[in-house]
Order: C-alpha cells, then sequence, then structure tokens
C-alpha cells in the first residue's frame, strides 16, 4: 500500500486529498503516475509540468524510487512566506 | 527553532528569546512578514495559507540546517502561520543570530528566500471575486537560485541530501 497526498490546486482539481493505493511493484514516481493514469484520465494532471513531487516528505524527482509503505505527495509550485 | 502555527506571535517576545540565547552574539536580525491588503487584480481582506503536516516541518528545519552550513549563526527562529490570516496581520518570522551583522542580515535573507520556493506551503487570497490561489513568483525561484549560482535542481538535491 501507498499512500498518496494531493495539496492545494491540485486537491481541489483532483477533488481527493488523499488514497491509499496497492502497491503493485512500481519502482518510480513516474511508474506511479503512469499506473494511476491507466484508472481514470483525472489522474493525467499529475503529469502537468509544474506539478511536483515529495516521497517521504522529501521533494524528489520523477525518477525517484518508491517503496510499500511510501507517502507521496503531489502539489503545485509553493507559495508561502 | 522552528514553528508551524495558527495564532499570531509577538514579535517582542521572540525578540527578546533570540537575545536569552545568544552567546556573546553581536548583532540580531529579524525579519516580519506581513499580509498585504492588495495584488495584482485589487484589494485582498485576508489569506488562507494551506500546508503539508510533517513536511513543512521538515523543510523549515531543513532550511536552518542550509543557512548553518553557510553561515557560522548562533540562534535561528522560523515562524509561519497557517490558515485564515486577515490583511496586515503577520505572516512569518524569522530571527537569525551571529557575532557579526553581515552572516545574520544574510543569512536571514536566505532563508526567506529558500522559504518561498521550498518550503510546502500554499496561499489562497480572498479577493472581491472570491478566494484565489496565489501563482509562484518567477523572481523567487531567480532569488533562491542567485544564493546557489546554478539551477534548481541542483539545490533541490542539496536539499535530500
Amino acid at each position: 500500500m501507498v499512500k498518496l497526498k494531493f495539496f492545494a490546486q491540485l486537491r481541489e482539481r483532483l477533488g481527493t486529498a488523499s488514497i491509499n493505493i496497492e502497491y503493485a511493484g512500481q519502482k518510480t514516481v513516474a511508474d506511479l503516475k503512469d499506473a494511476l493514469l491507466e484508472q481514470g484520465e483525472k489522474w493525467t494532471l499529475l503529469k502537468e509540468q509544474d506539478v511536483l513531487c515529495a516521497v517521504n516528505q522529501t521533494l524528489c524527482g520523477q525518477d525517484a524510487r518508491i517503496n510499500d509503505g511510501d507517502e507521496i505527495a503531489f502539489f503545485p509550485p509553493v507559495t508561502g512566506g | 527553532m522552528i514553528s508551524v502555527q495558527s495564532e499570531d506571535f509577538d514579535l517582542c517576545h521572540e525578540y527578546k528569546q533570540l537575545r536569552e540565547n545568544t552567546d556573546s552574539d553581536g548583532a540580531i536580525v529579524t525579519f516580519t512578514g506581513l499580509v498585504r491588503d492588495f495584488n495584482t487584480l485589487g484589494s485582498v481582506s485576508a489569506i488562507e495559507i494551506e500546508h503539508y503536516p510533517g513536511m513543512t516541518e521538515k523543510s523549515l528545519m531543513n532550511i536552518c540546517s542550509q543557512a548553518r552550513k553557510r553561515w557560522h549563526l548562533g540562534d535561528v527562529r522560523i515562524i509561519h502561520r497557517v490558515g485564515v490570516i486577515e490583511a496586515s496581520e503577520q505572516i512569518v518570522f524569522v530571527g537569525v543570530t551571529s557575532k557579526h551583522r553581515k552572516n545574520a542580515f544574510e543569512a536571514c535573507e536566505f532563508i526567506m528566500d529558500y522559504l518561498k520556493t521550498n518550503a510546502p506551503l500554499w496561499k489562497q487570497e480572498s479577493t472581491c471575486s472570491g478566494m484565489k490561489w496565489v501563482k509562484s513568483n518567477q523572481s523567487d525561484e531567480a532569488a533562491i537560485a542567485s544564493w546557489y549560482g546554478k539551477n534548481r535542481d541542483d539545490k533541490d538535491s542539496s536539499q535530500s541530501a
């Protein structure tokens, strides 16, 4: 099982803040996105260029390794401060 | 020390704490960010800040340690508010102490630049046409890139290290 979290505009556009999905051996964040895309058209939003990703609360790229039990978050560019 | 909180903070209290924690430091630099009551689209009555509980704190701690690697610092204090904040209220506080002012000035600015582009916080503005998400600012990206003198990918890999 991996836990997916979504924030800000991306959370609103997807209509969900968090989901758990079965871990099916995906190696990277990019693999995970491909797997999600097979489950529905709305997940194409994750492929938009400015979407950032964090694995276990550390910012990382699309080729970052993922494992069973990870927490993976997707969000737009940050605007704090 | 870092805090992510909905409550407002007391500048005098934070300054006093920094003074008490300084160990023969000769400089304290503080920055306080306020909610502007306008933006490019008109007036703003309040903002709402969303965060990623856990990662936001982790990110602010990482910012402190990045600053400590670059400058010899005494105490470092970061407070970032979340939730609904009215116009003209305080949003963010950064306080840095150091032996000499140059380090403290630079570290304070670096922390703000880093926070603006790396801490998982997202701002919505309450305008006359409803809540609007704030777009990320290219000049913020340029500001943090200038500290590194290289591109964003290099900076990100330093964060995950």
